[in-house]
């Protein structure tokens, strides 16, 4: 079977790549792209660990075939710095010790960050429920959740 | 295994009738991926419906909603009209998994693969929608109910998909709602699903309802003696009470790792309840 | 958040006024590497030429393995080597630890790879690797297995009967008296305690005695399994794997192999949460065995799956616990029979299981006794404080009750009873300062404690003990010619522990955090370590890094004095600098850290500060927990609405990772509480064996959590630590059973809580009256 001929933005720079139809985007990502720091936990959607932004919206990489992608815009953790300045995220995730392991964090925090660009100003029940798709084993979700909420106040002034 | 992402009806018509049964019809693929990730599925070919303009869009049409299969939950979410309609429909698409999960599930997807836990299938019998089915020999209409004939059974023939669900148009004084039990408060399929639509007239009196349970059998149960324990009263207690049984007798749930048959049973009668109640309620909020 | 400090003399407080980082919340140095997706866990590791390597497992609990015919797999272009029994040879009966709990390698190299028998479903047989996964999953549906299926078991309680299958038949119960003389599945029993329990039990007033019974749990680390391997052609191998205890492995594959142990060179990843279950080995000796055949490095990954199915759960347990007291509050005796399922081969945690049961209270007498029991199950690892959560489960539910039957605040109750320092503990030792009583006074006066219930709910107050340990660390600081030092440890960083070391060595050295780069070391690098377990990093290795950073003091205090010409006792080192004691300056007033490092050369060579100990002093934590619950009477589901945890930490370095501990171990336990559990069918095949019916707590299934450290000093360690990590999940399962128990009326004595079991006990209730 011949490869399945793959265009798209991932982080703001043109990616083509060939795939077998077989592949997700997470394989790809990861093995092919060399991206790992969106990291399979589960393979079935169930732990948020490969959370990636398509075309403005959350999804897991690994619910998606690469040829799926096909036109499409992805950011991945990879691209959610500014060069060496942080995302204000990243910053908060580091100042509350909202990660233990780490092994989760990088799909938080691109959860949160598709929750912020839609809802500046959630509650933290808002902040749960967006991040329920999200398994944290380490940290019983208190500073992940306080992170978030305090970069939605931080931001908004 | 072969991927292919037609742009028209007609193309996904053709690719799908020249593979037989060979072929999946790819939607969100939230369950397909998973399904075909643990091999259980080895499809040769993969139809990819989402770059059809038809089956991504909310429409309407002569006062009612078309929405497209692959509309997702998210989408069903954002869309203040449909969700001022079909409240209980979009409750119900938005509670199939995760916030990534919303970003691609579809009502088309989560009813073709024929769970008898689908969470939106429940709200989308009880709201009476109707499916627009496009295969080999054309188009054809089905009500939702009349899709899932087992578990990962549909009475769809070889070549043919859902396009789009098609809602009649909510009467004044009517409200649909859908709840649906799980242990945790996310991420669960569900143990028991209840949707219910409810009519009611000028006098309060209740002119049509339709009670649908997930869950607690092969395929969604449309519950009628439900239904009649509630049309023409006024939705008391004692009428809800009595619809509450009925939806108990018409259980014939199977023990498994997700509930017993003892707590679907009892359980599909107290969300029944509930989600009477909530329905009630939705029918006064045009007022 | 809140920290609670009892200083044991002046003088440490006033040290205490000093501390520039201990005590802070500093950034972890690891930080921006886990936040920005560069750090590299197991499975992120890519070798030129790698191949893939993929397991087959027992689709059966128990069976007879007949034969193993590779012969069509190996003949499919792109495979590379295939491994079975064959090439695994067999090992002799010896015990060895891996982090708090034993294992034998006469069942590690069965573990691995099954001999005579496949135990459990999932139990690895066969191992491929091939050029790519395609290639891998394709060769492994072509190896022909002949089984003999026979019957299994599951249940402890079962397994013990006489008739059981047996699935071991040469096992003898070690510890029966009198002797076994009959194979059973029953491998060991223990007993601990002192005094004369029936003596206690006639001086009682009250006496209540329960039968409780909980199912595994899995630790439920979101990374799975992942390493690779490559052996070269000579023998020399590198090992890349997701471990807690990279030394370990190190010994583990060796031995399992026939390997001289400086042949392999270890590398610890980025380790994506372990909780025990990453102190033994699963993939790696079999990785090895592949790349040892293909000569190419080769890369295996567990999927979920495998994960719940073949690497370790906690045990569940079948357990009795009967508790007598006076009129007045005081435990006259207390025993347990606690009988844990171990798995396919021996080694539950039912040692410190029944170690730990009654260690929260100073009892006159006391017994604990534990059965080691086999059942067709994966075999148990290590679980965050092996053992104890269970059996303190039972003893804290039938504390609460005996409490209640005397209508005694239940806070109160445990005080009129608390181990105390100098209490005889229940397995033998007398406790030096430990903080159970503090914990017990914080969690009453907190708010949480004070606040008012709504009428339907729940609250619920436990205790929880464990040990905590020492063991074998070495620690190097490099210096750096412009003064910046290398810290290199050996224990793999699960939670933060780069940080709380880092501190600790920039606090004695004088210098800024960032000056001081933590990292860990490959096996190679450094003396021999002991994994990361029993709560020991920051605690052991912490006091060794201490201890080198103080070696690396004396040897700057003997370079300055070198320069200024003076005795090193003139010379002393402060904020990072060293100075004359008389005031007198050399050339300079002062030599920074710097001015010595830039000059090494020319002073005595290399700076580098050393220290390999076998740390001893290891001091227990004790937490108390106070949680509410709300119950849905029509659906039986349990919600956690407010929770708070009170724990010794000896002294918090980070507090924010204490914290985190804290907050994690709780809500470990609430879903241990309330919804895990392994589902088995009636074939003995695992039902749930993902995340999506396994239901673990998802970030909208509970509430903050509020902390409290209490600081008791350990006087073993330079800064006052005990170990914090495990302790959180040992009372959150009977807190939160004995807040279900308030808010119902309904004693629970099984686990999980789950829905169905809290709507039937609700019905029985509600019939019965």
């Amino acid at each position: 079977m011949s490869k399945v001929h793959v265009s798209t933005i991932i982080n703001d720079d043109t990616v083509e790549f060939l795939c077998e139809s077989e592949q997700t985007l997470l394989d790809v990502l990861r093995d092919d792209l060399r991206l790992t720091g969106s990291k399979e936990g589960c393979a079935s959607g169930d732990c948020g660990a490969c959370s990636v932004i398509m075309d403005g919206r959350l999804v897991c990489a690994c619910l998606l075939l690469a040829a799926e992608a096909e036109g499409s815009t992805i950011e991945t953790i990879e691209g959610m710095a500014n060069g060496s300045d942080l995302h204000p995220l990243q910053q908060q995730f580091l100042d509350h010790a909202a990660l233990q392991c780490g092994v989760c964090t990088p799909g938080f925090l691109i959860a949160a960050k598709a929750l912020l660009d839609r809802n500046p100003d959630p509650t933290e029940t808002e902040v749960r429920y967006w991040l329920a798709g999200n398994l944290c084993r380490c940290t019983g979700y208190d500073k992940i959740v306080r992170a978030v909420l305090d970069t939605a106040a931080e931001t908004r002034n | 295994m072969q991927y292919e992402a037609p742009t028209t009806v007609d193309q996904a018509v053709a690719l799908l009738k020249n593979s037989g049964n060979a072929s999946k019809v790819l939607a969100g693929g939230t369950d397909l991926l998973v399904q075909l990730r643990s091999g259980m599925i080895e499809p040769e070919l993969i139809v990819d419906i989402k770059k059809i303009p038809e089956v991504r869009s909310i429409l309407k049409e002569d006062g009612k909603f078309r929405v497209g299969a692959v509309v997702t939950g998210a989408e069903l979410g954002e869309h203040g009209d449909l969700k001022a309609a079909w409240p209980g429909v979009v409750e119900a698409a938005e509670l199939i998994g995760s916030t990534q999960i919303q970003g691609r599930a579809s009502l088309g997807g989560n009813l073709c693969n024929a769970s008898p836990a689908a969470d939106a299938v429940p709200a989308l019998v009880a709201a009476g929608a109707i499916c627009m089915i496009a295969g080999p020999n054309g188009r054809r209409e089905l009500p939702v109910g009349a899709i899932c004939t087992g578990p990962g059974q549909t009475s769809l023939s070889p070549g043919e998909f859902v396009v789009s669900f098609l809602f009649p148009i909510p009467k004044p004084r009517s409200g649909d709602a859908y709840l649906r039990f799980i242990p945790r408060t996310e991420m669960d399929i569900a143990v028991v699903g209840v949707g219910i639509h409810i009519t009611l007239d000028a006098e309060n009196v209740c002119v049509d309802a339709r009670v649908a349970v997930g869950a607690v059998a092969p395929t969604v149960l449309l519950v009628e003696e439900s239904a009649a324990a509630l049309v023409g009263t006024m939705v008391d207690d004692a009428s809800i009470d009595k619809m509450i049984a009925a939806v108990r007798d018409s259980c014939d749930p199977i023990d498994d790792k997700r509930g017993t048959v003892v707590y679907r049973t009892q359980v599909a009668g107290v969300l029944a309840g509930r989600v009477c109640r909530i329905a009630l309620q939705r029918t006064r909020r045009h007022e | 958040m809140a920290i609670v400090t009892k200083r044991v003399s002046d003088e440490r407080e006033a040290e205490e006024q000093n501390f520039n980082w201990v005590g802070t919340r500093a950034v972890r140095p690891d930080g921006v590497d886990k936040v920005t997706g560069r750090a590299k866990f197991g499975a992120d590791l890519h070798l030129p030429n790698m191949l893939v390597g993929k397991m087959l497992r027992s689709p059966h609990a128990h069976a007879r393995i007949l034969s193993i015919d590779i012969s069509s797999a190996e003949k499919l272009p792109g495979v590379k080597a295939i491994v079975t029994r064959e090439d695994f040879s067999d090992l002799a009966s010896e015990f060895v630890p891996a982090g708090e709990m034993m294992v034998n390698y006469r069942d590690i190299t069965r573990n691995v790879m099954a001999r005579e028998k496949v135990l459990y479903e999932g139990h690895a047989l066969a191992a491929v690797a091939a050029v790519n996964a395609i290639v891998a999953r394709e060769a492994l549906a072509l190896i022909q297995v002949d089984y003999e299926v026979l019957p299994h078991v599951l249940d402890v309680v079962e397994a013990m009967k006489p008739e059981a299958v047996l699935i071991q038949e040469d096992l003898l119960t070690d510890g029966a008296d009198p002797p076994a003389d009959k194979p059973s599945n029953i491998a060991k029993r223990v007993e601990f305690g002192h005094g004369d329990i029936e003596t206690g039990f006639a001086k009682a007033d009250v006496i209540v005695e329960r039968e409780f019974n909980t199912r595994p749990v899995h630790q439920g680390y979101i990374e799975p399994h992942a390493c690779v391997a490559s052996v070269s052609e000579d023998g020399q191998a590198e090992l890349w794997c997701s471990t807690q205890g990279h030394y370990v492995v190190r010994g583990h594959c060796a031995r399992i192999l026939g390997m001289d142990v400086a042949k392999l060179r270890v590398t610890a990843s980025e380790i994506g949460g372990g909780f025990g279950g990453k102190t033994v080995v699963y993939l790696e000796p079999v990785a090895l065995a592949l790349s040892r055949k293909a000569c190419q490095p080769v890369k295996m990954v567990m999927t979920r799956e495998e994960v719940f199915k073949a690497s370790g759960p906690a045990s569940g347990a079948n357990m009795r616990v009967k508790i007598g007291a006076t009129r007045d509050g005081r435990i006259t005796a207390g025993e347990a029979i606690l009988h844990y399922q171990a798995g396919a081969f021996q080694g539950s945690p039912v040692p410190p299981g029944a170690q730990c049961a009654f260690a929260p209270y100073d009892l006159e007498h006391v017994r604990a006794v534990g059965f080691d029991v086999l059942v067709n199950r994966p075999k148990v690892a290590a679980y965050r404080a092996p053992g104890a959560p269970i059996s303190e489960y039972a003893v804290e539910s039938v504390v609460d009750e005996v409490a209640k039957k005397l209508n005694i605040d239940p806070i109160e109750f445990r005080l009129k009873n608390a181990s105390r320092e100098g209490t005889k503990a229940s397995h033998g030792p007398k406790f030096g300062p430990i903080g159970l009583v503090e914990t017990l006074e914080a969690a009453q006066a907190h708010d949480h404690y004070q606040s008012p219930l709504q009428p339907g709910q729940g609250r619920g107050v436990a205790s929880g003990y464990w040990f905590n340990i020492g063991g074998q660390s070495s620690v190097t600081l490099n210096t750096s010619e412009d003064g910046t030092v290398a810290l290199v440890v050996g224990t793999p960083d699960i939670g933060g522990s780069r940080a709380s070391l880092g501190m600790m060595v920039a606090e004695e050295l004088g210098v800024e955090l960032d000056k001081v780069r933590p990292m860990i070391g490959d096996t190679s690098s450094l003396g021999y370590n002991f994994l990361t377990g029993g709560s020991r990093t920051t605690f052991a290795t912490g006091k060794v890094a201490v201890d080198a950073a103080r070696d690396l003091v004396s040897q700057l205090r003997e370079r300055a004095a070198k320069i200024w010409d003076v005795p090193v006792g003139d010379i002393l080192w402060h904020n990072g600098e060293a100075l004359q004691k008389n005031g007198r300056g050399g050339p300079t007033e002062t030599l920074s850290f710097r001015d010595l490092a830039e000059s090494m050369g020319k002073t005595g060579g290399p700076l580098v500060g050393q220290a390999s100990e076998n740390v001893q002093g290891a001091a227990p934590s004790f937490g108390t927990h106070v949680v509410d619950v709300d119950v849905d009477r029509e659906t039986g589901r349990v919600e956690i609405l407010r929770y708070t945890v009170v724990q010794d930490a000896g002294k918090a370095i980070h507090p924010s990772y204490v914290e985190g501990q804290y907050q994690g171990g709780a809500v470990q336990g609430i879903g241990w509480a309330l919804n895990e559990e392994y589902i088995y069918d009636s074939e003995g095949r695992l039902e749930n064996a993902g995340f999506l019916d396994y239901r673990m707590p998802v970030c909208s299934d509970v509430p903050m959590i509020d902390t409290v450290i209490v600081e008791v000093p350990n006087p073993a360690h330079p800064y006052g630590v005990k170990g914090v990590g495990e302790t959180p999940i040992v009372p959150p399962l009977a807190a939160i059973s004995n807040a279900v128990a308030n808010a119902l009326g309904i004693r629970f004595s099984e686990l999980p809580m789950s829905p169905p079991r809290v709507l039937a006990a609700i019905a029985a209730a509600s019939s019965s009256k």
